[in-house]
């Protein structure tokens, strides 16, 4: 299992539900992940349901078995000054670049220069080691930009690399890439079985596999239970409307006449079978269009009441029993 | 005009709670106001901005205005159905708009964008100095923001061509909501700021404005940059920026102009979301950010709600009734079946004469069954007792099929409910904030019917009337 675990996906399929998921289930048998975030939205707080996390690692969750989840918001501003400091011991000198606007200018206008600082910090705590020379983290999970940025996000090393040809920003950049284009790196798609996740989650393979990012797995979230399948449909479909009236009525809805209340549920219900019908068959499709794309795929449930905290650690033990983790 | 009861929100039973519910976005009046001359749609990732702002326009357009949408990132079959797949960064008439206005279409191509910009503001020798300038390149191509400016950059350049009457603007997803507002400002205040001068000083024979920096420990500074940056990437910025240089007041009083733009009266800033709690909180984000910097909001478009013709019934009955389905087949020995078979109705209306109807064979299969092709021995139409059924055990029986729409019934109705619950979260906290609701489509749309049909969802209003069950 590689040790950074990068999670993308199109906006709206749960990417930082996923990664939060995932953290939780490779800490599971007293291991320790730290989830990062990236994009400053905060999500990862909102999940776990804690207060705005700063830019610093603490621990938000315990996971089964003893394993702790560490959290961390990355700053870029911070993370240069940081950088700064750590590189050139430039305390004031870093102040002053600040007022003169030039940490503004790095962390937002310079191209690239923001991301690199981002999957510096993360490619960092990933080789980070303590004194006796273990692994501080055993697992890095990042919860990073939507798929359609992700390959830019990642290789933009690779282009600052370029872009600054000599100088210590290249030789950080070059020392990322090689974390990133190795195996120790898995970018994982997160997906929904719709047609646009899934064209995204296509575009989104071959752009890292253009760029030789190690692609990781699809994981398809939010899957509606399979209520009817293929041929039961056929079968309601065919259904005489009086026979489910009466049904319904032998379930104590109401009289199955004409009018009567079990009779008056047959339409809403059939058309509510109508919709589930061709939802069915888009997903059947989805589902064969990433059974092309030859990677591992693993399904994530949608929760019925929604997403809380309770629901985190269900979809981390369900990755666990996929084996995920 | 409007949908099928069936598939409709507005039907839903679960609003009953609501104490107050939101004012209704009234689109047709917004989009038929010859005032209205931009309508920007703003939101998280993922909730159907690009729909929204295609049906936006095609509806206006279809009730006579002459309209541009500028999408940002469509979806491959939406803008080839709309024929602007091919990014050549001009608006193109999009074929097939019935009634008396036109619909233009355009996907915004950044670089392209910003590559006009430099042109239209250097002399050829100036821009292809700038245009060839590696910092340059890759600022165009995306740092972060370029899609935020560049999309307000276009958006100014289609209002002052004034060839249409209305503009509809998709957003970019942008990381953090309203980086398109920032964006010109960031730039802007980057490219007057103390380091522009700094960095241009050495061009310039050490600038006014670097001055005091040049005394205090100017070399300092650019030493650090240097070191920091590599000799030549700064090199190459200083060559950029001196380049830039002269159309820099350009830039500035651009991303201004844009800026009082999308605060006039003839803008409408439309906030789009799902049901769902990270689309709302965003959407909440938004209508607090835009309300902070003066924006005008037109209200909330609530995409993909779902309804239930069956609202009457709730998940936990229908499930209740499900389970009673699907026990073994004691339900089938005589003696339990009349009353199992026929229910009398015990909610909602009475209906009496209905209550205790026995269980008749022969009208099982009714004469005015529209669907009802009986066919003999199916295990559908078979409602025997199975010991006497010859057929496969396996195949469900009407009881289990009923159970299934049943269940599926408990899932709408849970879903219906959760979707309720996060959506009076946000009323709660922006109850001045006009809604309109969308319901949901099973799929993708990526049509000009689809669109249609999602425009008419859009304008179509909510009863505010009690609910008919009356609970």
């Amino acid at each position: 299992m590689s040790r950074f675990q990068v999670v993308s996906g199109k906006g709206g399929t749960g990417k930082t539900t996923v990664a939060a998921a995932l953290a939780l289930a490779l800490a599971t048998e007293g291991k320790r992940a730290l989830l990062v975030e990236v994009e400053g939205r905060q999500g990862i707080a909102q999940l776990f349901e804690t207060e705005a996390l700063p830019y610093e690692e603490r621990k938000i969750a315990v996971a089964p078995g003893g394993g702790e989840v560490y959290a961390l918001a990355i700053d870029p501003e911070l993370a240069l000054l940081d950088y700064l400091q750590m590189f050139y011991k430039l305390g004031s000198a870093g102040r002053a670049l600040k007022k003169l606007g030039a940490i503004d200018f790095a962390t937002t206008v310079a191209p690239g220069i923001r991301d690199v600082l981002l999957t510096g910090k993360a490619c960092e705590a990933v080789r980070r080691k303590d004194k006796s020379g273990r692994f501080v983290y055993d697992y890095v999970v990042m919860d990073a930009p939507p798929t359609g940025r992700v390959t830019r996000f990642l290789n933009v090393n690779d282009e600052v690399a370029g872009l600054a040809k000599i100088g210590p920003i290249h030789n950080q950049a070059q020392a990322v890439m090689r974390v990133l284009k190795s195996p120790e790196t898995a970018v994982h798609l997160v997906t929904l079985l719709e047609e646009m996740p899934v064209q995204e989650t296509a575009d989104g393979i071959a752009e890292l596999r253009a760029a030789k990012l190690p692609v990781g797995r699809i994981i398809v979230n939010m899957v509606r239970p399979e209520v009817l399948d293929e041929a039961e449909l056929e079968l309601v479909r065919a259904a005489p409307r009086t026979a489910l009236a009466k049904s319904l009525s032998a379930a104590g809805l109401g009289g199955a006449r004409r009018g009567g209340n079990a009779e008056k549920l047959v339409d809403p219900l059939l058309a509510q079978v109508e919709e589930y019908a061709e939802r069915y068959a888009l997903e059947h499709e989805q589902r064969s269009v990433l059974g092309g794309l030859g990677l591992a795929t693993h399904e994530l449930p949608l929760l019925a009441e929604g997403m809380d905290l309770a629901g985190l650690y269900e979809l981390a033990d369900e990755l666990r029993k996929q084996g995920m983790s | 005009m409007s949908p099928e009861p069936t598939s409709h929100p507005h039907d839903s039973g679960s609003r009953h709670h609501r104490l107050s519910p939101a004012p209704v976005l009234e689109v047709d009046p917004l989009i038929d106001d010859p005032d209205t001359r931009i309508v920007v749609c703003c939101g998280a990732g993922g909730v159907g901005k690009t729909t929204t702002a295609a049906a936006l326009g095609l509806r206006a357009a279809e009730r006579g205005r002459k309209v541009v949408v500028l999408t940002i990132d469509p979806a491959r079959r939406l803008a080839q159905s709309m024929g602007i797949d091919s990014l050549d960064n001009v608006p193109r008439k999009v074929k097939g708009v019935e009634g008396g206005g036109e619909l233009h279409a355009m996907m915004l191509d950044m670089k392209r964008t910003f590559d006009e910009i430099v042109e239209a503001h250097a002399d050829r020798e100036r821009a292809a100095a700038i245009l060839s300038n590696p910092f340059y390149q890759s600022l165009s191509a995306g740092f972060a923001g370029t899609q935020e400016y560049m999309a307000m950059e276009k958006l100014g350049q289609l209002r002052s061509r004034d060839e249409w009457d209305l503009i509809v603007v998709d957003t970019p997803p942008s990381r953090s909501a309203l980086d398109f507002l920032d964006a010109p400002k960031r730039l802007g205040s980057f490219l007057d700021g103390r380091l522009i001068r700094l960095l241009t000083a050495p061009a310039k024979l050490g600038g006014r404005a670097g001055m005091k920096f040049l005394n205090v420990g100017m070399s300092m500074m650019t030493g650090t940059l240097g070191k920091l940056l590599g000799g030549q990437l700064l090199k190459d910025v200083q060559t950029f920026v001196a380049a830039m240089d002269t159309t820099f007041g350009g830039f500035r009083t651009r991303a201004d102009a844009t800026y009082q733009l999308l605060q006039a009266p003839g803008t409408a800033f439309l906030v789009v979301a799902a049901p769902e709690r990270d689309a709302l909180r965003e959407a909440a984000y938004f209508v607090e950010r835009l309300a902070a910097e003066d924006m005008p909001l037109a209200g909330l478009v609530l995409n993909r709600v779902h309804g239930s013709g069956a609202a009457q019934l709730s998940a936990e009955r229908a499930l209740a009734a499900a389970e009673n389905l699907e026990e073994p087949r004691i339900v089938d020995q005589e003696d339990g079946k009349a009353g199992l078979r026929n229910s009398p109705d015990t909610y909602g209306e009475h209906d009496a004469h209905d209550g205790h109807e026995p269980h008749a064979k022969s009208d099982a299969y009714g004469e005015s069954d529209p669907r009802g092709e009986h066919v003999e021995g199916s295990p559908i139409a078979t409602d025997s007792d199975p010991a006497a059924d010859p057929r496969d055990p396996a195949e469900p029986t009407v009881e289990q099929l009923t159970a299934g729409l049943l269940r599926l019934h408990a899932d709408r109705m849970r879903l219906l409910s959760r979707e309720q619950r996060t959506r009076d979260r946000f009323t709660a906290r922006h109850p001045e904030v006009a809604v309109t609701e969308v319901a949901a489509l099973p799929g993708d749309v990526h049509d000009l019917a689809g669109l249609r049909n999602i425009g008419d969802r859009l304008a179509t209003d909510r009863p505010e009337l009690p609910e008919p069950s009356g609970s």
